[in-house]
């Protein structure tokens, strides 16, 4: 013992006592939901910047919240990005196209199929939108909830489902959890669990494009929980540092798991804004709204390939369904959010548009929905005669210890031995 | 030429062979390092190839490993081995891993310079041996020159991998070889057979053993520093001993180790790292199970004590002459 107290406890003092601040979401299982405090202004009360605007000009787009598609559904404001009908239509397509993906292979999980899955029900325009406005040559290092990059650049949806079983034909030989794809000639890096580890990637990919006088760039994804982690600014210190051409998003979807998200800081200002102390420019972007999603993702790219270094998105949306087939959203959040989340639902929106605007029509929307899951029932099908997990038809015992080193070492040669011994004897032919 | 003369020159060869090759890390630039291994190159090779960094490890590694995914080969480094670790999350779980999670779609030649070892002063946060922490992850190299001729032709081999390299340099060597004895005048390479490097390209391949001293008494294990403190302590104590410097922890030469200890019988493992789960405990366990039916004395370790690296205290805890000295009399009394 030094005879030091280090137990806490008062001081002797009799300045006030501190209080410490633990956030708290406004609404909790059974309470009602009042959005009120949510600021959504017009569509047209953001007026779009030159691209080649300096950063401190633009620094109200942090606060605010970057709209086309109006309350009528009608695309409005100098965001408008003035899509072509068969675009708006692919979109629509391939967001439908997700959500199908999604539901049928959430339900695999839960007849034993597979281990894991995670859908982005809800957050579809994020990851398809920004695709789309992207070069099919520019470089994605995503999270774990943008799938629709590789839905909308034609990713063969057997193979995804391949590697959600883990079974014989997955490409990445059963070693990675399932929706941990990775797809280089797709430009989709691969996936990591850990969080924000792919900022400082994208960062340094960027660079190296510039370096090279490359005119590709890279993006990348995380959610708003992890903005908390170092890697989130480390990425941003590289890119504002070296100029790089990167699109660095950041998907508010309210929820890390089950905090919502002030424990990431959202009591104090948005997430846009945390581009404001790094000097680029932070868009704050209504991220059900595919059409606003494809404007800012053009604005920021076109801004990289003018050499005029990264941009930080916030795409403002709202996680419908559960973290993953591991969480149960409705022991911690009112059921009433998300029927009540006041920007709607991305498919929703771009239908109505698309129907409004007289390109579409329900007969068309039902037949299409019928199409993309019927696309997906076959892939699935398809997909498991190559096996599911634990079903046996899975990769062979030696393909664990390949792709560890390029060369396999003695140390691994002997361990992928024994594993071939021990498979004889568990499961003899 | 010294060893920093000879990483330099690594470093100097390969940019000039291959314009992949990319340098940064803090104070690497204009300076050329706070040890002097990355001096002139951004004159010679402008800075898109040699460029200091902000003062961020993992983001250093983080971004490194995007310029290896993009199809670059980037030589960061890390100021000093004690500094790595806010980097450890980008190696252990990124750099290690993309090849095996991506099948090879993606790969990350990547080569961490990081210097590191005691004996210059340093204090706890410049003076720590973290080897093992590198050669538990799998999927990563760890690498560990004791002379110019080696750093040099390691580096360059490290650089022409293809899977992550954790480069490690023993700093107490950068200027000379350290045989232990820290009162003495300190000496320069100007005279070891070691340190007559050509200047051009060549390679030391990863995972090859070699045998500085043959013999037949014992076996000493050591790599970095410690190879030349074990060397002039069998010199002194008049024993036939096999001294063999690793060079390389991951990959292992394990036939050369095997083939020394059925010879000799004995076996003396040295590190500076500390002692609990250092690598000194796997190279152990490698010879017991290996070799056990040759051996007739127990397996000794030397190795720093374990304790953080104490500034006024550094040659107490330094595993110097005396502590294996006495380590090889108990050997060679059994």
């Amino acid at each position: 013992m030094n005879g030091r107290d280090n137990t806490g406890g008062t001081s002797g003092s009799n300045k006030p006592g501190l209080t410490l601040h633990i956030p708290e979401p406004p609404f909790r299982p059974g309470d009602p939901v009042d959005y009120s405090y949510l600021e959504i202004p017009r569509p047209d009360a953001i007026a779009r910047p030159d691209e080649t605007a300096a950063a401190r000009s633009m620094v109200d787009l942090a606060y605010g919240l970057i709209r086309v598609l109006d309350d009528d559904n009608r695309a409005v404001g100098s965001w408008n990005p003035h899509l072509d009908d068969t675009t708006l239509l692919r979109m629509l397509r391939t967001m439908a196209l997700q959500r199908a993906f999604d539901d049928r292979l959430f339900r695999a999980q839960r007849q034993g199929k597979t281990s894991f899955y995670m859908k982005a029900t809800g957050e579809e325009a994020v990851a398809i939108g920004a695709t789309f406005a992207l070069d099919r040559e520019d470089m994605c290092f995503p999270s774990y909830r943008q799938q629709g990059i590789l839905f909308a650049r034609d990713y063969p949806i057997v193979q995804m489902i391949n590697q959600i079983y883990s079974n014989r034909l997955d490409p990445l030989f059963g070693r990675q959890l399932p929706i941990m794809y990775s797809a280089r000639a797709y430009g989709f890096f691969t996936l990591s669990g850990n969080l924000t580890t792919q900022y400082p990637q994208a960062a340094g990919w960027a660079m190296a494009s510039a370096s090279k006088g490359d005119s590709r760039i890279a993006a990348t994804w995380c959610g708003e929980g992890s903005t908390s982690e170092g890697d989130f600014h480390n990425g941003l210190t590289f890119g504002a540092v070296y100029n790089a051409p990167c699109i660095f998003n950041v998907v508010n979807n309210q929820y890390a798991i089950s905090s919502y998200s002030g424990f990431a800081g959202s009591e104090r200002t948005t997430f846009a804004a945390r581009a404001i102390g790094y000097g680029i420019p932070g868009l704050r972007v209504d991220g059900n709204d595919i059409l606003a999603v494809y404007a800012a993702t053009n604005w920021a790219a076109n801004r990289a390939r003018l050499n005029l270094g990264p941009t930080l998105l916030e795409l403002f949306t709202y996680r419908a369904e559960a973290h993953s087939t591991s969480d149960d959203p409705s022991a911690y959040r009112s059921a009433q959010e998300r029927q009540e989340w006041p920007l709607g639902d991305p498919i929703t929106r771009l239908k109505r548009h698309c129907i409004d605007k007289g390109i579409w029509d329900i007969a068309r929307q039902e037949a299409m929905d019928l199409e993309v899951a019927q696309e997906v029932q076959a892939a699935q099908k398809e997909a498991e005669q190559n096996g599911i997990l634990g079903h046996g038809l899975h990769q062979p015992d030696q393909t664990m210890f390949q792709d560890v080193y390029e060369e396999m070492p003695w140390h691994l040669r002997e361990q992928s031995e024994q594993a071939i011994r021990e498979r004889a004897l568990k499961w003899p032919e | 030429m010294s060893m920093i003369q000879a990483l330099n020159s690594a470093l100097d060869v390969m940019m000039a062979r291959d314009d992949r090759v990319v340098v940064l890390g803090e104070d690497v630039g204009y300076f050329g390092g706070v040890f002097r291994v990355t001096a002139g190159l951004q004159t010679k090779f402008g800075k898109q190839r040699c460029f200091d960094t902000p003062i961020t490890e993992c983001g250093i590694i983080g971004a490194a490993i995007g310029m290896a995914a993009y199809g670059l080969r980037p030589v960061p480094e890390i100021q000093f081995a004690d500094y790595i670790y806010p980097g450890l999350d980008q190696i252990i779980s990124e750099a290690a891993r993309i090849r095996y999670r991506s099948a090879a779609d993606f790969i990350c030649p990547l080569t961490i310079r990081v210097p590191f070892g005691g004996g210059i002063f340093g204090g706890q946060t410049h003076s720590q041996s973290p080897e093992s922490l590198f050669t538990h992850v799998t999927g990563i190299k760890t690498v560990i020159p004791s002379n110019p001729h080696d750093a040099k032709g390691l580096l360059i081999a490290a650089m022409e991998d293809n899977d992550p390299v954790i480069f490690m340099e023993p700093k107490r060597c950068y200027n000379g070889p350290f045989d232990g004895y820290y009162d003495r005048p300190a000496k320069s390479w100007a005279d070891h057979p070691d340190a007559d490097v050509d200047e051009g390209y060549f390679r030391v391949p990863l995972g090859q053993a070699r045998i500085v001293r043959e013999g037949g008494d014992l076996t000493i294990l050591a790599y970095g520093t410690m190879v030349h403190v074990a060397h002039k302590v069998i010199d002194e104590h008049g024993i036939d001993g096999e001294l063999i410097d690793l060079r390389s922890l991951v990959p292992l030469d394990i036939a050369t180790i095997e083939a020394s200890v059925r010879k000799t019988g004995r076996c003396l493992i040295v590190h500076e790292a500390t002692r609990t789960s250092g690598f000194g405990a796997e190279l152990s366990a490698l010879v017991q199970e290996r070799c056990f039916y040759h051996l007739e004395a127990p397996i000794e370790r030397v190795t720093g004590f374990d304790t953080p690296y104490p500034h006024s205290l550094e040659w107490s805890y330094f595993p110097g002459p005396i502590r294996i000295g006495e380590a090889l009399d108990r050997l060679m009394r059994e």
